[in-house]
């Protein structure tokens, strides 16, 4: 198995190298420059800007500026962004805490809720129960993020008034006040997305589970005289979250880029909202150093999915 | 100027500058001002004039007089385009600017009628008072006494003179370098006292160090990063300054944060204890947020439907209130070829415009724009209805102009003008059709604008192709992109376009002919019709030089007169920005030739 493993990693590198030229070649091919506001500015002689383009190496070509980009990431500086001059790790790690607070909670929270229902569906198919929890998920992964938001936000916030819907970072508060701040402001955010990642997640779970009870060595666990919770827990799943547990290990990295609309729609400053803004005013460094590391998370969790689904599974080895 | 009072003392120059400025703080009130200055022969216009040009204007006439400073709690505003710097020299639009103005200060401000009201200058220098001279090339700027920077160091003439020389060089590449080229050098007269020396009479002297592109800062944080360097200067993002708030935390795209600054030069001011401005986000839920929720005190350029505006005040938690600039919004008239390339450019100057190049084309299409139903049901209270593309400030507006929409009108001219209907019902003439595309950036009421036009031109046998581009591209400076505004590969094209200075200089040259848009100079002209006319550059010459304000106010009215005559732009609403303002907060005026902060330490909550 480590020889797989040692494959994989070198395999790795070509992949990646691959990614980052795709990336950087459309992102330098793409139209706008992080200038172009200047261009509409009266008071600003067209000197300045080109100056500017000329300083961060603009008008070179494309293959000129990777190379230029390659070296300084291997050397270790992921260079400066061109709007704010800030330099790019800078700017990711400030965003890091909050993406992580956010979005991993809703990828908590959607764990929590799906897979108990999704068991409980699963052990009683068809009952009432399982009819109202299949619905709710499908309404559930149907409707999109950006309606929920909304919905949420005019229920919860207009007309209820008791939640706030723009997203505070900073809260400057000590112990529970601050706790409880938190709680209010990422309380819509993180329902809004755990519930979407739960409904798809649920309706696996249950598949899974279901595709396991049916078989015989349950009924012969159930024969021999095992408990029913005995028999769910030690033998149905063990083998049924096998494939949910590698599901979540592939969703992680989707974490890193977070959920761009929510972030966008209850302004909440996460790695999401630094992309898109970062796209959309070309400003280049900083959407390689974010698109990269996401690259290498979805690597590196594939990789781990990988393994953790030939540990879990010893029907499955990895030859050579 | 002597003159006797109680006691007999004389009172000289020194002292009535000195009640003048405890007039202006509040320390007398203008009451006893008046009287004292009544009893010494001044005549009320004299001391109206006096007060004005110290500061004490309709603007800061407030009710609010507090005792003390601070005391008001947390500030919060939202501007929906998060900041992404905070050095007014490097700031790229507005939201920059806006963010830097939190702590750093010009020498004079522009109020709403686009005034000059004095914020680090202790004076607004003018010919009266012999602070601007009369050749017009050289002014004198007194500066306030007292006025410290955020870490204590006091602010003196020397920041002046290095915020010129930091703005001027050009491997500083700041974007104020405009307001600042046409200073020949600045002398210290002591260290509270500057002369500007212009290169050639300047009438707009207050380019330099006022508004958004005068904002200073501290030369001894800024010293050591002249130049190349001045990008990697640590105080680029924890900025120093003289305003109302002193820096606590920036977050680029997301929050700036400020605490009261306890040594603020305006005694009492200002009144809340810390400001967090949250950035991000669209402008729609930044109207809700105040006008709805009261989340939020102050949002900032609510660039949505009147309509959806009026439905959120109903909650009586905040108002839209705008604010008047010079910005335009208007349908510009190619007078090249889109359609022909020459050279590898098309809209050359060398291939004129199939049928833009006939007066008459131009006429028929400005009668057949419907500006009263635009304006009416597209921008309600966000636009007003204008014939003049130049209409601010006041003196510069042009009477002599007016707009029609009559489509039989139309029909006629064209009719006259030997434009026969064909089988198809599109005019032609000569084998040219009058068929025309019509661009513009994604946006609502854009288009619903463009539709409104194209049917009007439909019913006087023209043939309209609507396009729209996404805004980031639409207004993208990069010179490979067809479809960049300045390239402006249709036959017209709708937008706005921003005057952000009470003077006109920069706004007009959109129509001299050395500006026009080419491949040679990238299409960063700025004269994107491509319109060249004699008699307009020679009134622009002119008016660049002229220093009696009446005639250049003349000049530019000719100017746009011109413009709108020859049918060249066909102006559709003058935009105001409209900012959202929580009912609690006062005296939070905006105005539209400064920045939305630009009365910040006045501002209160009551209620």
């Amino acid at each position: 198995m480590s020889s797989y493993f040692f494959r994989r990693l070198l395999i790795a590198i070509p992949v990646l190298a691959g990614i980052s030229l795709v990336l950087f070649t459309i992102l330098a091919l793409a139209p706008g420059d992080p200038f172009e506001e200047l261009a509409t500015n009266p008071n600003v002689p067209r000197e300045v800007a080109q100056r500017l383009r000329a300083q961060y190496g603009l008008d070179d070509p494309v293959l000129v500026r990777y190379v230029r980009w390659a070296a300084a990431m291997a050397r270790g500086e992921w260079g400066f962004s061109f709007a704010s001059r800030v330099d790019v790790t800078t700017l990711i790690l400030q965003r890091l805490p909050t993406t992580l607070f956010v979005i991993g909670s809703a990828q908590l929270l959607g764990i929590v809720i799906a897979l108990p229902i999704g068991i409980l569906s699963a052990l009683r198919p068809y009952s009432v129960f399982d009819q109202v929890a299949t619905t709710l998920a499908f309404i559930g992964f149907s409707l999109p993020t950006f309606f929920t938001g909304l919905l949420f936000i005019l229920f919860f916030s207009i007309h209820l008034d008791w939640l706030p819907f723009i997203y505070r970072a900073d809260i400057d508060a000590t112990g529970w006040r601050w706790a409880w701040e938190h709680v209010r402001y990422g309380l819509m955010p993180i329902a809004v997305l755990g519930l979407f990642q739960g409904a798809a997640l649920m309706r696996f779970t249950r598949a899974s589970v279901l595709e396991v009870i049916r078989l015989e060595y349950v009924q012969t666990a159930r024969a021999k005289g095992l408990s029913e919770s005995g028999t769910i827990l030690k033998h149905v799943l063990r083998n049924a979250l096998i494939p949910v547990v590698t599901l979540v290990a592939l969703q992680i990295p989707a974490m890193f880029t977070g959920a761009v609309i929510t972030e966008q729609i209850f302004r909440v400053p996460g790695i999401g909202s630094l992309l898109i803004a970062s796209i959309l005013s070309n400003d280049t460094p900083v959407v390689m150093a974010i698109t990269f590391v996401y690259a290498c998370l979805v690597v590196t969790f594939n990789l781990a999915a990988d393994l953790a689904y030939g540990w879990l599974d010893p029907r499955i080895s990895y030859h050579g | 100027m002597t003159a006797g009072m109680e006691g007999g003392s004389a009172m000289d120059a020194v002292e009535i500058r000195r009640l003048i400025e405890d007039a202006n703080t509040g320390k007398i009130s203008r009451r006893s001002f008046v009287h004292v200055m009544a009893g010494l022969g001044l005549t009320t216009s004299l001391i109206g004039q006096m007060l004005a040009a110290s500061g004490v204007g309709a603007a800061q006439a407030s009710a609010f007089t507090p005792t003390k400073r601070g005391g008001g709690g947390p500030l919060r505003a939202l501007w929906w385009q998060g900041p992404t710097l905070l050095n007014p020299h490097f700031a790229i639009g507005t939201k920059d600017q806006d963010a830097s103005r939190i702590f750093y200060e010009p020498l004079a401000s522009y109020d709403p009628d686009g005034q000059l009201v004095p914020v680090l200058a202790q004076e607004i220098p003018s010919l009266e008072n012999g602070a601007v001279a009369k050749d017009g090339k050289a002014v004198t700027w007194r500066l306030k006494r007292g006025v410290s920077w955020h870490d204590g160091k006091p602010f003196t003439a020397d920041d002046v003179i290095f915020n010129w020389e930091f703005a001027v060089d050009p491997a500083t590449s700041a974007l104020t370098i405009g307001s600042y080229s046409d200073i020949e050098k600045i002398e210290k007269l002591d260290s509270h006292t500057v002369k500007i020396l212009f290169k050639r009479p300047t009438p707009f002297w207050s380019d330099a160090f006022c508004g958004v592109r005068g904002m200073l800062i501290p030369k001894h944080l800024f010293e050591g990063f002249r130049g190349e360097k001045s990008r990697e200067a640590p105080t680029n993002l924890k900025p120093v300054g003289t305003g109302p708030y002193k820096f606590i935390d920036f977050k680029p795209g997301d929050l700036v944060r400020g605490e009261i600054n306890p040594n603020y030069h305006i005694p009492n001011r200002p009144f809340f204890d810390t400001l967090e401005l949250k950035g991000g986000g669209d402008a729609a839920s930044a109207a809700r947020a105040v006008l709805q929720t009261g989340e939020y005190d102050y949002a900032w350029n609510l660039q949505v439907e009147d309509d959806i505006l009026k439905r959120l005040e109903q909650g009586g938690k905040g108002r839209a209130v705008p604010s008047l600039g010079g910005n335009m919004e208007f349908i510009a008239l190619n007078m090249t070829d889109p359609n022909k390339e020459i050279d590898g450019e098309r809209s050359s100057l060398k291939a004129p415009h199939p049928f833009f190049s006939d007066p008459a084309v131009r006429q028929a299409l400005t009668l057949l724009v419907d500006r009263g139903a635009i304006q009416e049901h597209i921008y309600g209270r966000t636009g007003i209805q204008t014939a003049n593309f130049l209409n601010a400030p006041s003196r510069f507006q042009s009477k002599n102009t007016r707009w029609e929409f009559n489509i039989d009108k139309a029909n006629q001219v064209l009719d006259t003008a030997g434009w026969k209907r064909g089988a198809d019902g599109t005019r032609a003439k000569d084998g040219v059709k009058l068929k025309l595309v019509f661009a513009t950036s994604i946006n609502a009421p854009r288009q619903k604008a463009q539709a409104i036009v194209k049917q009007a031109c439909a019913k006087a046998g023209l043939d309209v192709e609507l396009k729209s581009v996404v805004a980031s591209v639409f207004f993208s400076s990069d010179p490979a992109n067809p479809d960049t505004y300045p390239h402006f590969y249709t036959d017209i094209q709708m937008f706005t376009v921003t005057q952000t200075q009470p003077d006109p200089g920069n706004f007009m040259n959109q129509f001299v002919s050395w500006e026009a848009a080419t491949k040679a100079n990238k299409w960063q002209g700025r004269n994107i019709t491509r319109w060249r006319n004699e008699e307009y550059d020679r009134l622009y010459r002119a008016a660049e030089t002229e220093l009696d304000p009446g005639k250049r106010a003349g000049l530019f009215i000719r100017m746009n007169d011109l413009v709108i005559n020859n049918f060249v732009v066909i102006p559709l609403v003058w935009r105001p920005r409209i900012a959202g303002v929580s009912n609690t907060l006062r005296d939070a005026v905006a105005s539209g030739w400064d920045s939305d902060f630009w009365h910040l330490p006045y501002w209160y909550r009551q209620g």
